[in-house]
């Protein structure tokens, strides 16, 4: 009797497990097929002829190689300026003692209610006022500090014994060494979720880059991506804009695929303590 | 908890401790930390908020004269027809997408927590399309929904169903793109809800079942509410998150969809603003749908969560 029902447990979460990678598996099988087999009918699932060129001719039809190179830069950027900015402030508000301080950390934490896209009319007004408009400053510098990096980097301070830093300070240290020296390492765990929850949504930008860029050389993946289907580049050729997806999906997936135990715990963690 | 206050008194006593420098010093210390997160945060999303109510009320084009108009924009949004079809649109997108999300996920969670095998493997089946770009996974569907040569018309063929014409047809334009955003967001509900589930204690079930409950009793006396700060959670992030669909609306139906059946409020403000160049009247809707999404966050932490069950 138990293990049928552990038979059964496993049938429905198998079948609704391929369901969810039924998308992916279609993208792949299409992205090698040739333009006459895209469209034949009843369609195959493994193409007669595997067409890897797909994936240069694709790649070659815009300059996503440009488009590449814009994405990695502005996500890295943005990753690097949330991890630094949050450790600063998420040890200032951990560790220091400073007047006004529970009320700077309520004002940080009230950004959280307010959704990017609610604001979007006046950020661009501001970053048109300093002339940021089509620039890469445009896309980095609204994206380096978040509330939430910070919130979740300070709950991990929070958990690191205090008495660690009175030794480091009466051998000498002084506070920042302290930070980089100890600190960082000893939080790993955190660092790491903050790291890929902003790689993760900076490389998938979508709306801002969309506003604030107007040249073709500024565009990151995913606008170029979005240009090369509206722009009938694709409307028939479902085989390149397969490849395309799928080499657009491809860096997060492999973040992911080989820091997944961080990733979960990260998000089951902040369904926890709220 | 008793060990908390334990906790807080011993931090006090350390910051006496390492804090011996006079006081205004620290505070410029202090300040000195958090002014590079504080000035971005400030300039990026603090000041916008106030600005964008400022904007709402002017006439402008960003680069004529603005020319201040009251409560205009407002009125103007108020009355006509297009508001209350993306009004219409949004909460028709907001409600389905967070009952299926909801009930499907919660479902799935439940079976995953049974102590089966395989455990993370099919945790990342349901997770890899959270972290997969709404861009390229638009396109993929837009391709499944292909009203002639789509993976989804052909196996509805199989069953002799006429073809549907997906995102081409209003009546299922809207329903398309909510079950991409279901598809996609249902493994960050998954991971949320399993580790909700394998928090609450394994003795309070071992209790139960010695004082005879079955289990669909444990179920709804023991798992349901001990989880419902979890689903308080879920349902609070799930309807804001709704609000502020976008991406999947423009990148499968760029020009709002036949008949305008899926465009939204972020796709209108969007519209509004960098089509026509209605600056004011775009900021009025977006401080409207700020004032919604605030509404609702109010609503809930002061009615729902006074009936969630905080066990600890």
């Amino acid at each position: 009797m138990l293990i049928k029902r552990k038979y059964v447990l496993h049938i429905i979460l198998l079948v609704l497990g391929v369901l969810m990678i039924v998308p992916f598996i279609w993208m792949i099988s299409t992205s090698l097929k040739s333009y006459s087999e895209v469209y034949v009918y009843p369609p195959t699932l493994i193409p007669e002829e595997l067409k890897l060129e797909n994936f240069i001719r694709a790649w070659n039809a815009a300059p996503f190689a440009r488009f590449f190179i814009n994405s990695i830069f502005v996500t890295i950027s943005i990753t690097f300026g949330q991890v630094l900015t949050g450790i600063l402030a998420g040890y200032a508000f951990a560790r220091l003692n400073f007047k006004g301080k529970n009320y700077v950390f309520l004002l940080f934490l009230s950004t959280l209610m307010i959704p990017r896209q609610v604001i979007l009319i006046p950020v661009y007004v501001i970053i048109s006022k300093i002339g940021w408009v089509d620039t890469y400053q445009a896309l980095i510098f609204p994206f380096i500090a978040s509330a939430f990096s910070v919130f979740l980097l300070r709950q991990h301070f929070l958990s690191i014994p205090k008495e660690l830093e009175e030794a480091a300070i009466i051998d000498g240290c002084s506070k920042l060494k302290f930070i980089f020296k100890i600190l960082v390492p000893l939080s790993k765990p955190a660092i790491a979720a903050v790291t890929l929850f902003s790689f993760r949504a900076a490389w998938n930008q979508y709306l801002w880059p969309l506003i604030v860029i107007n040249s073709e050389k500024m565009r990151t993946l995913q606008i170029g991506l979005r240009y090369f289907v509206s722009q009938g580049g694709g409307n028939s050729e479902w085989h390149y804009l397969m490849a395309l997806s799928l080499i657009v999906m491809l860096p997060v997936l492999i973040v992911f695929l080989s820091s997944q135990k961080y990733f979960i715990r990260g998000i089951a963690s902040t369904g926890l303590k709220y | 908890m008793n060990s908390d206050k334990d906790k807080n008194i011993n931090k006090k006593d350390n910051y006496t401790y390492l804090n011996n420098s006079s006081s205004w010093l620290n505070t410029i210390k202090g300040y000195l930390f958090i002014i590079p997160s504080g000035l971005t945060l400030f300039i990026f999303i603090i000041l916008p908020v106030f600005i964008a109510f400022y904007i709402s009320l002017f006439q402008w084009d960003l680069l004529s004269e603005m020319k201040f108009v009251g409560l205009t924009n407002y009125f103007n949004l108020l009355s006509s027809p297009d508001f209350y079809n993306t009004l219409g649109n949004t909460l028709y997108f907001v409600s389905i997408k967070l009952f299926l999300d909801f009930v499907l996920s919660f479902f799935i969670a439940v079976l995953l927590n049974q102590k089966i095998r395989g455990l993370s493997f099919y945790r990342t089946l349901f997770f890899t399309p959270v972290v997969t770009s709404m861009v390229a996974v638009s396109v993929v569907w837009m391709w499944l929904y292909d009203p002639f040569y789509g993976l989804f018309n052909y196996i509805l063929g199989l069953f002799n169903i006429n073809p549907v014409g997906w995102l081409n047809n209003p009546d299922w334009a809207m329903f398309s793109i909510i079950l991409v955003a279901v598809w996609k967001g249902l493994g960050y509900n998954i991971v949320i809800f399993l580790a909700g589930l394998q928090n609450i204690p394994k003795s309070f079930y071992e209790a139960a079942a010695i004082d005879g409950a079955n289990a669909r009793q444990k179920f709804r006396h023991i798992t349901i509410p001990l989880l419902s700060p979890t689903i308080y959670f879920v349902l609070i992030i799930g309807i804001i998150n709704c609000f502020k669909v976008f991406t999947p609306v423009h990148v499968m139906t760029p020009d709002g969809g036949p008949l305008k059946s899926t465009s939204v409020m972020v796709f209108r403000i969007y519209k509004l603003a960098f089509d026509k160049f209605y600056f004011g009247e775009a900021s009025a809707l977006s401080v409207i749908l700020f004032l919604l999404i605030l509404a609702i966050t109010i609503f809930q932490k002061v009615y729902v969560e006074k009936k969630v069950h905080y066990y600890n």
